[in-house]
């Protein structure tokens, strides 16, 4: 494993990276030196603070300290997610339920099928990654939805006019907005292996691991992502399309404009 | 069978409609003129259930508005746009509609009937709604509200921006349904020949109803 070890003194010399995107900002005047600063300081403090977090719980492993980590992720995928539903009435409370819900099913899953062990090395970071990618199929939902409840909105006052239920003058959006939660999963499916090799992947390549036995792992978490962001992106689509909609079955107008 | 009652409609401070009183009764065809911005289109909505208003009540036979279930209401009480737009891609999603809404079959022998009533015929049907002309889709959008007839057709300057033709058709089809179906006509309409004609006119000018 020490083939794996970044001493700080490399660290610091990697930072001429930075340097060069700092250089081309400047140049190019692309105004985001400030923001490249302030994120890579905070990509590191909360880095550092993960990482000796992490070292404690792993190291501790005592349940509640595992569920207690499980809880702060999902509070703030949720949390985050629901910041992109801004404009949409209970975007936070609905896409924590989502997560929520959906990460607990993914991760017993994984658990009862025997993928991975109810350890905090194994369950922490799955349940980060589960829950980032749910709250990011979340948020392009959200964000679906809203465009589509503005720009049809004509059609949807005809469907109500005709007497239709909120849910068939709704069908089209909704329909659109779990794809388009979903879409992103399926297309880097796709091209997984061919145009990159996925982040836990190369991980476990690059630590060392049979590169045919980290693939099977690569495999299992297709199949957990195809599963997690259909089920969260189904979940929050169909609890906020209500949000458009007041009690008399009337759009609520002054979301959409 | 339908009765307005001290209605009001407010936005911010702006009262757009004052103190409305209104009786219809079943059978009636009323023509609704008035300047632009006067408040036709808010009434009508309110009466339509589109929109609530914000004190006051509708009855409609006899029962309160809020009272009905939305849905079905509104399957009584019919509101057709000015600027209808086509859903999805065929004519006949469009048709099929007011099925898909009351969980029947397609009936497709009788919206040929009606088809043939707004001078298409069956093979519209099959077409796209990017194939038909401005005139065309009003006449498909009216037939959506009425191929299950309502007891109140609501209709919001349906003709507007339409050639003579196509107005004369919808007109028809319009006075047909109050002749022939009982169904009962609220109208709002610019249109010169509309209101010469018109029997029964109710005149809106700054929200209010204005007495002859
Ligand atoms: N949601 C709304 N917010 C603010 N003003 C509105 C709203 N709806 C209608 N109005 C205003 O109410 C007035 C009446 O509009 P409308 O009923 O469409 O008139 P008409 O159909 O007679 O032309 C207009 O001045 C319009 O700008
Ligand atoms: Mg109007």
């Amino acid at each position: 494993m020490s083939d794996l070890t970044v001493s700080n003194g490399t660290l610091a010399l990697a930072f001429i990276l930075v340097l060069i995107a700092l250089y081309i900002g400047y140049q190019e005047k692309l105004k985001f030196n400030k923001e490249i600063l302030i994120g890579v300081v905070r990509a590191i403090v909360q880095l550092a603070i993960v990482g000796y977090v992490l070292k404690f719980v792993i190291h501790a492993n005592e349940i509640w300290l595992t569920l207690a980590c499980f809880a702060i992720i999902v509070i703030n995928a949720g949390w985050n997610a629901g910041k992109r539903g801004n404009g949409i009435p209970k975007a936070i409370p609905i896409s924590l339920f989502a997560i929520a819900v959906d990460t607990i099913t993914t991760v017993a899953i994984l658990v009862a099928t025997g993928s991975i062990k109810f350890i905090p090395a194994q369950i922490v970071p799955f349940t980060g990654m589960v829950a980032s990618n749910i709250m990011v199929a979340i948020g392009l939902c959200f964000r679906n939805m809203k465009q589509t409840f503005a720009d049809r909105h004509q059609q949807i006052l005809e469907k109500l006019a005709l007497g239709a239920n909120i849910k068939l003058a709704s069908i089209d959006i909704l329909r659109e907005s779990i794809r388009s939660g979903v879409q992103p999963t399926i297309d880097s499916i796709k091209t997984m292996g061919l145009v990159s090799l996925p982040g836990m992947m190369s991980g476990l390549i690059f630590a060392g691991v049979d590169p045919v036995k980290a693939i099977k792992y690569q495999i299992m978490i297709c199949f957990m992502l195809l599963e997690s962001t259909s089920l969260g992106s189904i979940i929050s689509c169909y609890l906020a399309y209500k949000q458009f909609y007041n009690q008399q079955k009337q759009l609520n107008d002054e979301l959409i404009s | 069978m339908i009765e307005v009652k001290n209605l009001n409609y407010q936005v911010g401070q702006q009262k757009i409609l004052k103190n409305i009183n209104l009786q219809v009764p079943r059978d009636a065809y009323i023509t609704f003129i008035g300047p632009s911005g006067s408040g036709k289109s808010t009434l009508m909505r309110i009466i339509a259930s589109m929109l609530n208003a914000t004190s006051g009540e509708v009855l409609f036979n006899g029962k309160n508005q809020s009272e009905y279930e939305p849905t079905h209401y509104r399957h009584k009480v019919s509101y057709a746009f000015q600027q209808p737009t086509l859903f999805g891609r065929t004519i006949k999603e469009n048709l099929e509609f007011p099925y898909l809404v009351r969980r029947k079959e397609f009936d497709r022998s009788l919206v040929t009937q009606y088809l043939e009533m707004v001078n298409l015929n069956e093979t519209y049907i099959d077409k796209s709604v990017n194939d038909v002309s401005g005139g065309e889709k009003q006449r498909i959008a009216l037939l959506r509200n009425l191929i299950f007839p309502p007891e109140v057709l609501i209709t919001d300057e349906v003709t507007t921006g339409l050639d003579t033709e196509n107005k004369t058709i919808v007109r028809k089809l319009i006075d047909q349904f109050n002749k022939e179906r009982n169904v009962t006509v609220l109208r709002v309409t610019h249109d010169d020949t509309e209101i010469s004609e018109a029997h029964n006119t109710i005149t809106i000018e700054n929200g209010e109803i204005k007495n002859v």
